[in-house]
């Protein structure tokens, strides 16, 4: 008699663990299958925990997770070929009982995550990966097939926290095939450094504080894309990623992305005598509102990055990921409660649940945002070298009166963007992007 | 427990009786596996700093040659019948190891676990580990005891033979491949390396056989076994289980070997000379090589034009 399980959740990442764990405890019998060596050894982020969202969960999660620095400062820079121009926001009410930001180290949280869903009852094979869906005559999706023998294993309802690529989906005719300007391709590095030159070089006044840095303009080449720059205990992780079309279309190799931002006169000193522990690649979905597939079918379905649930704009992604999750369990255990089964029609509350949160409402909000930037390149290079040659002139002391030199950073801008009118339009539209 | 080490090429004095099967699920050969969790040596890093070896967040695996002796122990179980039986020594984290072994498809896993067992070099491990087998053997005696030829860690090949002659089993070490397996009359027939050629021995059960690398393909195990291995039960025992009494014999207590020092060796301050080859005929080389050679080494050319002249 094959093995049946309330619900087999497809991955043990932030979505998957989120869902596995929340089932879990609410005693439904589930199995979870990650494709990794370890359960997060395959897992790839920045990356910055969101408090918020695993606190919902594991309220006190602080006691136990291995975390690296909570954040005090973010930092925003633009930049161009040899400057940057930048705000901070620094407060030492992030230094509160229970910081809202972290520094992590993803292939330890990860096994830490791992634990909490293992420890909550939830049955976990790892190396298996699943190749696809099993449905029965009428369709409706029963089971999962994985590259072991031992056939198929059934469960009354599969949530594919699959990830960016969304396979398994994708396989089973549930959505279609990624679109590559919908995704980013983002590459990483972690440096070590000792912990008190981190300390000193980001003034930082314990091995708990730490600085995040987010990068807009020359970093990105041209392309849509972003960099960054956070701190942990011992090491910095520093990583630029653009859309997937654009590194298509400008054939520009992702590390060498990497290395001109390592390089660039900003950056380097932060670098200074670090030793590169470890590099890494991801796809990150940033498609937005308008790229989420469809998310639920008979017996199944889709949380986390699979789902297209990213903040590309506020860099959020691993709490829509854990969100997701929560919720998606959360209606499940429902369904279980009720008698009902996992059909189409009954999961419409998961949808409308993810309607009512900040996941949807965000995506909504910024939902022109992908294409707005997607056509508006001259936001990735025009404003940030104008916004850098602005504050050259306006600190230069060279003789030369202020009137003349404001007049002149205006005149640069005009004809940069070949005429006011169009300035006005880019403004106009970022605003109405932003709504 | 004999004290008298049984070469191989003579087989045991000792025949064991033959086994007395418990249930009928507990017929066939009862093979025990000692693995060990150790950390992927691949991964290990220096501290720049500190210069110390960095464990964290280096991944542990299972010592790979014991992964060829658990893939010889399901081959012969699957041909023979019985159980394969995991065993390892270790902190509680170990029972990672032993749920993989588990998955990979073994039967049942013990892991020995006490603060009492810190430190313990090999001596004290095989002492152990020979308490855990014999603690084992009480249900049903222990036919074949398997482990990899060395680990990666430790790389002493001792604990192996260790066990074997604190329990008195026949000693298969370095084994190749296990020929033929005679169940009704006790004999197991297997390959040996060995320097310059390869012995085949035939020797008496109940045996240890240490396994060499490259001498079989591990098996995928089944949904089956991944499954079971997630939910089976991990025998766990601290000393007083395994029958341990003498606790001085343990860890750091019962380990005479004393690590002085751990260092990386400085890099030699001489680089090499490189001699250049183009545009000169091989005995033009040859000379310029003996040249350079004699220059570091006066005395040599002094000895060899002393023998050849």
């Amino acid at each position: 008699m094959p093995e049946h399980f309330d619900a087999i959740v497809v991955g043990a990442g932030p979505s998957g663990n989120a869902a596995a764990y929340t089932m879990g405890k609410a005693g439904l019998n589930v199995l979870q299958i990650d494709r990794g060596e370890y359960p997060g050894s395959k897992n790839v982020q920045g990356a910055i925990l969101y408090a918020d969202a695993l606190e919902r969960m594991i309220p006190d999660f602080r006691e136990t997770a291995p975390l690296e620095r909570h954040v005090v400062e973010q930092r925003f820079w633009m930049l161009d070929e040899t400057s940057h121009t930048g705000t901070h926001h620094r407060s030492d009410s992030f230094n509160e009982e229970k910081p809202n930001r972290y520094t992590i180290l993803r292939a330890q949280f990860d096994k830490w995550f791992s634990k909490q869903v293992r420890d909550a009852g939830v049955t976990l094979i790892t190396e298996t990966t699943v190749t696809e869906l099993v449905r029965n005559a009428e369709g409706k999706v029963i089971g999962v097939l994985t590259d072991r023998e031992g056939g198929p294993v059934y469960a009354d309802v599969v949530v594919l926290g699959e990830g960016v690529n969304g396979l398994v989906a994708q396989r089973s005719g549930l959505r279609p095939e990624l679109r590559p300007q919908h995704v980013a391709l983002a590459v990483k590095e972690t440096h070590f450094l000792p912990e008190d030159t981190i300390r000193e070089r980001f003034n930082l006044s314990d091995e708990n504080e730490g600085v995040v840095i987010e990068v807009l303009g020359s970093v990105s080449s041209g392309m849509v894309g972003t960099g960054f720059l956070y701190t942990n205990k011992e090491s910095i992780s520093i990583g630029v990623g653009c859309l997937v079309s654009d590194f298509a279309e400008k054939q520009i190799p992702p590390y060498e992305l990497l290395d001109r931002f390592k390089s660039h006169p900003s950056v380097r000193p932060l670098l200074k005598g670090s030793e590169m522990k470890e590099y890494v690649a991801h796809l990150i979905p940033e498609g937005g509102y308008d790229a989420i597939p469809n998310l639920t079918g008979d017996g199944w379905l889709i949380v986390g990055d699979a789902g297209q649930f990213v903040n590309a704009v506020h860099r959020e992604g691993s709490n829509l990921a854990m969100t997701t999750g929560r919720i998606a369990a959360e209606c499940l255990v429902r369904l279980k409660a009720e008698g009902l089964p996992a059909t189409e029609e009954n999961l419409k509350i998961y949808r409308d649940a993810l309607e009512e949160s900040f996941v949807l409402k965000d995506l909504k909000k910024y939902r022109k945002i992908p294409k707005l930037l997607e056509r508006n390149r001259q936001l990735f290079t025009t404003y940030p070298a104008f916004i850098n040659r602005s504050m050259q002139a306006f600190l230069r002391v060279d003789g030369r009166d202020k009137k003349t030199k404001e007049a002149e950073i205006l005149r640069g801008l005009k004809r940069a963007r070949g005429g006011w009118l169009r300035v006005a339009t880019d403004m106009v539209k970022v605003a109405r992007a932003w709504r | 427990m004999s004290e008298k080490l049984i070469e191989p090429e003579f087989p045991g004095a000792e025949a064991m009786d033959a086994p007395k099967p418990a249930s009928k699920a507990e017929t066939g050969l009862n093979i025990v596996v000692c693995i060990k969790q150790v950390p992927d040596s691949a991964q290990i890093r220096v501290h720049p700093v500190t210069n110390t070896i960095m464990r964290q967040g280096v991944p542990t695996i299972i010592n790979p040659y014991d992964l060829f002796a658990l893939e010889e122990a399901m081959r012969l179980r699957d041909e023979f019948g019985g159980a394969v039986t995991v065993l390892t020594m270790g902190p509680p984290m170990a029972e990672d190891a032993l749920r993989r072994a588990l998955g990979l498809g073994a039967d049942k896993a013990v892991l020995i676990t006490d603060r009492r067992f810190a430190g313990s070099d090999t001596l004290a491990t095989s002492f152990a580990l020979a308490s855990a087998l014999d603690k084992i053997g009480e249900v049903r005696p222990v036919d074949i005891v398997f482990t990899g030829k060395q680990t990666i860690d430790g790389d002493t090949a001792q604990v192996g033979p260790g066990i074997a002659r604190r329990m008195g089993l026949n000693q298969l070490t370095y084994v190749s491949a296990i020929d033929a397996l005679d169940c009704e009359r006790g004999e197991i027939t297997v390959r040996r390396r060995s320097e310059g050629g390869v012995q085949v021995l035939r020797s008496k059960l109940p045996c240890l056989i240490t396994m060499l690398e490259d001498t079989n393909e591990l098996r995928r195990g089944t949904l089956q076994d991944m499954l079971r291995a997630a939910r089976a039960p991990v025998t766990i025992w601290s000393a007083e289980d395994a029958g341990i009494e003498d606790a001085l014999k343990c860890g750091l207590r019962g380990s005479p070997t004393v690590v002085k020092r751990v260092f990386a060796p400085s890099p030699r301050a001489e680089k090499a000379e490189m001699v250049a080859v183009e545009g000169k005929t091989p005995a033009q080389t040859a000379d310029a090589m003996l040249d350079l050679l004699f220059a570091k080494a006066p005395k040599l050319e002094a000895d060899l034009t002393a023998r050849f002249t």
